[in-house]
């Protein structure tokens, strides 16, 4: 139990790069990879007026429905979605077992280009994404350690 | 699945509110929400049915303030309290870090609560959880009416572990920070241990 994912500077600059390339090649309005339970780790482009966080955890809400449809069928997953819009349309697809790939784009982009450019990047982002989620425990320092009693304490007297 | 960002120095806990059909826990986000500061909440996402019951889950992530430099944020989520929506509960419990279950105390829902108790406990079971080791704290609800059963029977029934417990109602607030705070403060405590900290 308490997995742990943690997101440090340079995968996630690493992964913002991956983000930033596919986005601008591609033609997409915005570009976000979100692990399945809705956290952000990644997002670029035209993000300022978007909720993104509430655009991470509809979407992995979303993912882990159809994942639970795809079971039932007896499919292991469907790996990717595409919802067209009159003028947004949103590409989601997996990238490998625990991140999701959100991809925004209006007449400036097309399906066609979006998933040819995909696939191009896909493979370093599988890439990367494996080497965040497999760092070997010693590599996980993780910040808790060095929180005090004290600290949770001080935390929870605001009021 | 607590969530580490050092890139934004951010970090990010799930906590779910679990418990029967208009048990009250839409209601306890939903006053959590008018109390917070813009600032420290995000949206609230109800995911609902026509009729204002729960269909997937309610989302309200709120940031309670910084320790050591990194901010710190808990994913507030609810289920569907009605009994055929089990599929959809299970969904929402995957990665948790702390579970509140908001018992209906109204003696015709007695059932009800045992019900929804013993599904939390399967539905942890299949994400190889255990109710025992995660923290969890029970709100007794709906205090204000009139076949509120005795706190102490429902302690008996649904609290033989002792666990931390709070009276509630959840449209006046009344308890609703406290639950919140205990169950937040047991996920941090337990993240600190990190006894069972396993890498991502
Ligand atoms: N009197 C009283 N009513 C309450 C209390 N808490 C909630 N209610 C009412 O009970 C009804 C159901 O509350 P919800 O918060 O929607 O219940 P829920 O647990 O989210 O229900 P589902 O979404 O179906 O699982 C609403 O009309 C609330 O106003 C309480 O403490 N006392
Ligand atoms: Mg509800």
């Amino acid at each position: 139990m308490n997995t742990q994912t943690a997101l440090f500077e340079e995968d996630s600059k690493r992964l913002t790069e991956l983000c930033l390339k596919l986005q601008q090649e591609s033609y997409a309005k915005a570009v976000f990879l979100l692990d399945k339970d809705g956290q952000l780790l990644s997002s670029v482009g035209e993000v300022e007026e978007i909720d993104t966080t509430s655009l991470a955890s509809l979407t992995a809400g979303n993912i882990a429905a159809t994942g639970g449809l795809a079971k039932l069928l007896g499919e292991r997953e469907f790996p990717v979605q595409v919802h067209e819009g009159e003028v947004e349309s949103i590409h989601i697809s997996l990238v490998g077992e625990r991140l999701i790939l959100v991809i925004l784009f209006d007449n400036r982009s097309s399906l066609g280009l979006i998933r040819l450019k995909l696939k191009h990047s896909y493979p370093e982002l599988l890439q990367v994404s494996h080497e965040i989620f497999n760092k070997p425990p010693e590599e996980v320092r993780s910040v808790f350690s060095q929180i005090s009693d004290d600290d949770i304490d001080d935390f929870f007297s605001f009021d | 699945m607590s969530f580490i960002n050092y890139s934004s120095r951010e970090i990010n806990c799930k906590i779910v509110y679990y418990g029967p059909g208009l048990c009250g826990k839409t209601t306890n986000l939903q006053y959590i929400y008018s109390k917070t500061n813009p600032e420290a909440k995000g949206k609230m996402i109800s995911l609902e049915t026509g009729t204002e019951r729960t269909l997937l889950f309610d989302f309200l992530p709120i940031s309670l303030g910084e320790i050591r430099g990194f901010k710190t944020r808990f994913h507030l989520f609810t289920v569907p309290g009605q009994v055929f929506y089990d599929a959809s509960r299970k969904l929402i419990l995957k990665g948790v870090d702390g579970v509140v279950f908001v018992a209906d105390s109204q003696v015709e829902r007695l059932d009800a609560n045992i019900e929804s108790l013993e599904s939390l406990e399967n539905n942890l079971r299949e994400h190889g959880e255990d109710l025992e080791k995660i923290p969890f704290v029970i709100q007794y609800n709906k205090r204000d009416l009139p076949t509120a059963v005795d706190l102490s029977y429902l302690e008996e029934v649904f609290n033989p572990r002792g666990v931390q417990s709070f009276e509630a109602v959840a449209p006046t607030g009344q308890g609703v920070f406290d639950t919140l705070k205990a169950v937040a403060k047991q996920v941090l405590v337990e993240l600190k241990r990190g006894d069972r900290h396993r890498a991502p």
